[in-house]
């Protein structure tokens, strides 16, 4: 009964600490540029494909995952520069398309250079299973939870200690004042989604062992982010991480002791709840409407 | 003449009509007539969905779910309760009516990405239902629908069909049924927007303060918009399901959703002809795009994202404005 509990909290933890990554590369890019970037699924799935398709030709992990992290990281670079930035003055259903568009043709490339098959990664360490109080623990979820928390900490010390992540701040705050202020916000943007892909791509290498990896593995997983996004709060830091946990341990409870076909539906349901009580999620901040 | 004859109410329904009989005239095998009337009832959708999105400026990104609702309700009664299509189409549309009301109350108070995401959360919450119930729906492999049926006068693209002496195959007879419902939904829709109602309603898009400020139930005609929307695409999911004799929860998903939205804001949110036009050009760029087999997907992404960022405003409208803009300057020059 206990070992039940403690095997479904163990899956929606670490599930949830992946879609805690991606909430927080939503937020990210909303804080900076205010559009959810459809396409932030992308960098999951260009993470662990480069990943596995660089180790297949012989170059070391380590050497493969930080290659495939700088290629989702120019990649979002370029989403900036070439698709949000020319189309500021867009309305936000425009910008939403421009992003779904985005990731249709990052899809599309991917499955024209890496096929539609889906791909096994080998765990980072140790195939052997850790047990528990009788629950089994699958040590790639050790490395999950670990480059999560690692990330998170990096993500906190680089806003508050670094001039670059506080420009970023004072550009996602205000932008014309920030540009007063002699911040060159476009590059910081471009910063944005750089951070932004990065934390995408890790968390997309860091899951691909225990979920697999094809092209198409971003459209799901980038939106459960999106939902842990707003569950949260959109534009909150620790909304995200709250968020997506919260989403993760859901899913692994309703798939346990619900039904495995309906864990999605509870997932969105969860949304649709905590939406009607909290239009605008758990942490998000309070808005006036300046007319 | 020609001035005046263009800035009436019904230009457009009769631009409309006379393309859509001018049509056949250019389609010449079953495959041809087969897309238009898809095109059409997809475009008849879509109206209604621009009717929310492009005059009262909200966003729903999950309206498929009340097409796929339409399309089921009509596949279970037409054929395991034998009812006819018109009560399944009309009852549907009314169940799916009632849902909209009762899930848009509370959504619809939701601004900007947190309506998208709900609304893509109740898209995505009918979609799932749909793929588990088996019993019901037979699941993720779907369901055949038997043809439509009118008092015993069944209309199947297998048919054929004797109209005014004029010998018509299925698929033509299933074209024009197509084209008329089309004008129908086309002439609703501009009813509404040159209503009262519709005023009220772009007040909202403009602004939802000032709107409130001078006296408009924003909540009651955001809601009442949505109904309407909901019950365009129920009644358009019935006809789809009819036209295509077999659905799959597809038709309900995340990826028809998009697809619809997409048509609005690719054609020109608020204009009727637009998203008209967005529903066609989204309809034939996959058939255009599949000679290029492998690169289909990535051509498909790149036209869509190249679109959006070079006429943020939709086809029609940026045609439209570079039109005007030359004429003004032709009669400048003259005169």
């Amino acid at each position: 009964m206990f070992a039940e509990f403690l095997q479904y909290l163990f899956t929606g933890i670490t599930i949830g600490a992946t879609y805690a990554l991606i909430a927080l590369g939503f937020t990210l890019i909303y804080n900076a540029s205010h559009v959810i970037n459809f396409a932030q699924g992308e960098f999951l799935m260009i993470g662990g494909m480069a990943t596995v398709s660089l180790t297949a030709m012989g170059v070391p992990m380590v050497l493969a995952i930080i290659l495939a992290v700088l290629l989702a990281g120019v990649l979002g670079i370029l989403l900036q520069r070439f698709a949000i930035a020319p189309a500021k003055q867009a309305d936000v259903v425009t910008l939403i398309i421009i992003t779904i568009g985005a990731s249709i043709f990052i899809r599309g490339l991917a499955q024209l250079v890496w096929g539609k098959e889906y791909h096994v990664m080998q765990n980072f360490s140790s195939d052997e299973p850790i047990r528990i109080f009788g629950a089994v623990l699958n040590s790639q979820s050790l490395w999950v939870l670990g480059i999560g928390a690692i990330l998170v900490v990096g993500l906190v010390l680089f806003f508050t200690r670094t001039l670059i992540g506080k420009a970023i701040l004072a550009t996602s705050m205000n932008k014309e004042a920030a540009r007063l202020v002699g911040i060159r916000t476009q590059l910081v943007l471009m910063l944005a989604f750089l951070v932004s892909a990065v934390l995408g791509s890790v968390a997309g290498v860091v899951v691909a062992p225990i979920t697999f990896t094809s092209y198409d593995i971003g459209i799901m997983l980038g939106l459960k982010g999106f939902v842990a996004a707003a569950i949260g709060g959109l534009g909150s830091g620790i909304g995200a991480v709250v968020g997506g946990l919260l989403l993760g341990v859901v899913e692994a409870m309703a798939a346990g002791y619900i039904s495995s076909d309906y864990k999605d539906a509870v997932a969105f349901s969860m949304i649709l709840v905590v939406l009607f009580f909290m239009p605008r999620g758990l942490f998000g901040a309070k808005v006036v409407e300046r007319v | 003449m020609l001035n005046r004859f263009m800035q009436m109410r019904l230009r457009d329904l009769i631009i409309l009509a006379i393309i859509l009989f001018a049509l056949p005239l250019f389609l010449n095998n079953p495959f041809h007539y087969d897309l238009a009337t898809q095109m059409a009832i997809i475009a008849a959708t879509v109206v209604g969905l621009n009717l929310l999105v492009g005059f009262a400026g909200q966003i729903s990104l999950g309206h498929a779910g009340f097409f796929g609702l339409g399309a089921y309700f009509t596949g279970i009664m037409t054929s395991s309760y034998g009812w006819s299509s018109v009560p399944a189409l009309v009852v549907g549309a009314i169940a799916v009516g009632i849902i909209a009301w009762i899930v848009g109350r509370p959504i619809l108070r939701l601004k900007g990405h947190y309506l998208s995401m709900a609304t893509l959360a109740v898209g995505f919450i009918i979609a799932i239902i749909l793929n588990n119930e088996r019993a019901l729906t037979g699941g993720p492999d779907g369901m055949p629908v038997p043809a439509f049926t009118v008092f015993g006068w069944e209309l199947s693209p297998f048919g054929s069909y004797n109209l005014l002496g004029m010998e018509l195959n299925g698929s033509e007879a299933w074209y024009l049924f197509a084209a008329l419902v089309l004008l129908v939904a086309v002439w609703l829709a501009q009813n509404l927007i040159d209503s009262p109602i519709g005023r009220a309603l772009r007040s909202v898009h403009g602004s939802e303060v000032a709107a409130r400020v001078v006296g408009v139930d924003t909540a009651r005609y955001k809601s009442l918009v949505f109904v309407v929307s909901a019950i365009y695409a129920s009644a358009m999911g019935s006809l789809y399901a009819h036209f295509q004799g077999f659905i799959t929860p597809a038709v309900a998903g995340f990826d028809f959703s998009i697809l619809f939205i997409t048509m609005v804001v690719l054609g020109g949110m608020g204009s009727t002809m637009g998203v008209i036009l967005g529903a066609v050009v989204l309809k034939l760029l996959p058939q255009v795009l599949a000679d290029f087999q492998e690169l289909e997907t990535v051509m498909f992404g790149a036209i869509l994202m190249l679109t959006m960022i070079f006429m943020p405003k939709g086809l029609l409208p940026t045609i439209q404005m570079a039109v005007g803009k030359r004429m003004k300057k032709k009669a400048g020059g003259q005169a």
